[in-house]
């Protein structure tokens, strides 16, 4: 495949960035999306250029640290699928494939496109956790949870926190992910005690971080290499008017 | 970690916020739907109808202070929704200051794109619409003792644009309840996969049945049914 890619190239934070197209022969179908960029890299520093900086980890989907912006699409094209597990047999020959970092004001762009996701850091630092120390996993029975439930919270626990959801909100919004990082506590059981302090840290911290809010434009969940539902951002919802209505305090872990 | 602002402004708070508002705004369009559709029993039953509305709640209470209490529980739900949408439109443009140099709408409906732009149109057609049938300012007859006459001097075929303009106005409500009736329930906590299709659904017959009810009283006048 002979390829045309259009990277998003910025040398740090402080420069402004443009578009800079990279013609890619040779390209094999069954290369990862990933291995492209690794042979587009190769090629650039044998001919002294600076190769792109992009983020990537264990590239079999489940580390949530690669995230491209490809053709628009966040990860690309095919649905359920992070960047890395993208294959080149999803393009077509002789395309022109546009590669850009997320965008959001509170994921700044670090180099080309790598960017600082430490905002979903302080939103689990806000009260994503169990404050009690909750040892080895314990014996299954000794606390019932409700199949819906477990289910529920599975699908939650998911997240891999890629921020693919921000990336593909028409308003820059993490409610996806916050929603993801409370809901996989609030239903079940060990969650409880600080159900309704940790939902109040959490949305404050995110409105903090500057995202925008949620339309329920249903943008998120397409985007999401882990399909994780819409109707998780409705959980959100209600805990925090419940946690508003019952007053509490706001102190995560209080 | 302090607060750092009052839980209803945080943006799950504005978005219940205008979920409220716009289900006490639904409401009076409801009622507002069905007292249009009195115009099919006649002159007489119409406008009888439209001079009750200014006595309800008599001998309870004098003159028209029913109608100024509704008139000012709406226009303060107006004003928050706007402000609500204001605020959040403006968060969201300050989340991505820089714009995607290729970017394709992936699943969001057309009605839920248009939110914003066609809540701006509703806006201007409210203005319109009170002063045309409400002042009278700007309608044919503008006589408040004849409401059946301004309505049917209003969509009179030779004034086909205003009939236009009426049903693009509509057509704007209609898109935009059949989001944000879902979009309310979402906000205020709708929290199944089940009840999210059940929501759906149901913002989609609810802005369908509203349409109809609307256009229909024009398009009578426009084809003589009501004349």
């Amino acid at each position: 495949m002979n390829l045309t890619l259009r990277i998003w190239r910025q040398k740090g934070p402080e420069d402004k960035g443009r578009m800079v197209t990279y013609p890619v022969d040779d390209v094999s179908p069954d290369m990862s999306f990933l291995e492209m960029l690794d042979v587009l890299n190769e090629r650039l520093i044998l001919a002294g250029e600076d190769p792109v900086a992009f983020d990537h980890d264990c590239r079999e989907g489940i580390c949530g640290m690669c995230g491209l912006m490809i053709n628009g699409d966040a990860h690309g094209p095919q649905r359920g699928t992070t960047a890395c597990q993208l294959h080149m047999r999803q393009f077509k020959d002789g395309e022109t494939i546009d590669i850009e970092p997320w965008r959001a004001s509170a994921f700044p762009v670090v180099k080309d496109l790598v960017v600082n996701r430490g905002a979903f850091d302080k939103i689990i630092a806000a009260g994503g956790y169990v404050t009690a120390p909750t040892g080895s996993a314990p014996e299954a029975h000794s606390t019932p949870v409700a199949k819906a439930n477990a289910d529920a919270a599975f699908e939650s626990a998911a997240c891999i926190g890629c921020g693919a959801c921000v990336a593909a909100c028409p308003n820059g919004s993490g409610m996806l992910f916050t929603a993801a990082k409370l809901t996989q506590l609030s239903l079940l059981p060990q969650g409880q005690p600080e159900r309704y302090t940790r939902v109040i840290g959490m949305v404050d911290a995110h409105d903090e971080a500057g995202f925008g809010g949620c339309t329920n434009a249903g943008e998120c969940t397409p985007a999401c290499p882990k399909g994780i539902p819409l109707n998780t951002i409705g959980r959100l919802n209600r805990d925090y008017l419940a946690a508003t209505a019952k007053g509490a305090n706001n102190t995560p872990g209080s | 970690m302090t607060k750092t602002r009052s839980p209803i402004r945080s943006n799950v708070g504005l978005k219940a916020v205008m979920a409220v508002t716009g289900i006490l705004l639904a409401l009076f369009l409801i009622a507002h739907m069905l007292g249009n559709l009195k115009v099919f029993t006649g002159e007489t039953s119409f406008d009888h109808y439209a001079h009750w509305l200014r006595d309800i709640g008599k001998p309870l209470l004098p003159g028209v202070w029913f109608l100024w209490i509704l008139r000012t529980v709406l226009v303060v739900a107006v004003v928050a929704h706007i402000v609500a949408a204001t605020v959040l439109a403006r968060r969201a443009r300050a989340a991505r200051p820089v714009k995607y140099a290729h970017r394709k709408k992936v699943n969001g409906s057309y009605a839920a794109r248009t939110m914003r732009w066609g809540g701006v149109i509703i806006l201007l057609f409210v203005i319109y619409h009170l002063l045309d049938l409400t002042t009278g300012t700007l309608n044919p007859v503008g006589d408040a003792s004849k409401p059946y006459g301004n309505v049917v001097a209003d969509f009179a075929p030779e004034r086909w644009y205003v009939t236009l303009f009426y049903t693009l106005a509509i057509l704007a409500v209609g898109f935009h309840l059949r989001h944000g009736a879902f979009s309310a329930f979402r906000s205020l906590g709708q929290q199944t996969p089940r009840g999210e299709r059940r929501a759906r659904i149901a913002a989609l017959i609810f802005a369908v049945l509203l349409c109809a009810g609307y256009l229909v009283v024009p398009f009578a006048v426009l084809t003589g049914l009501v004349s």
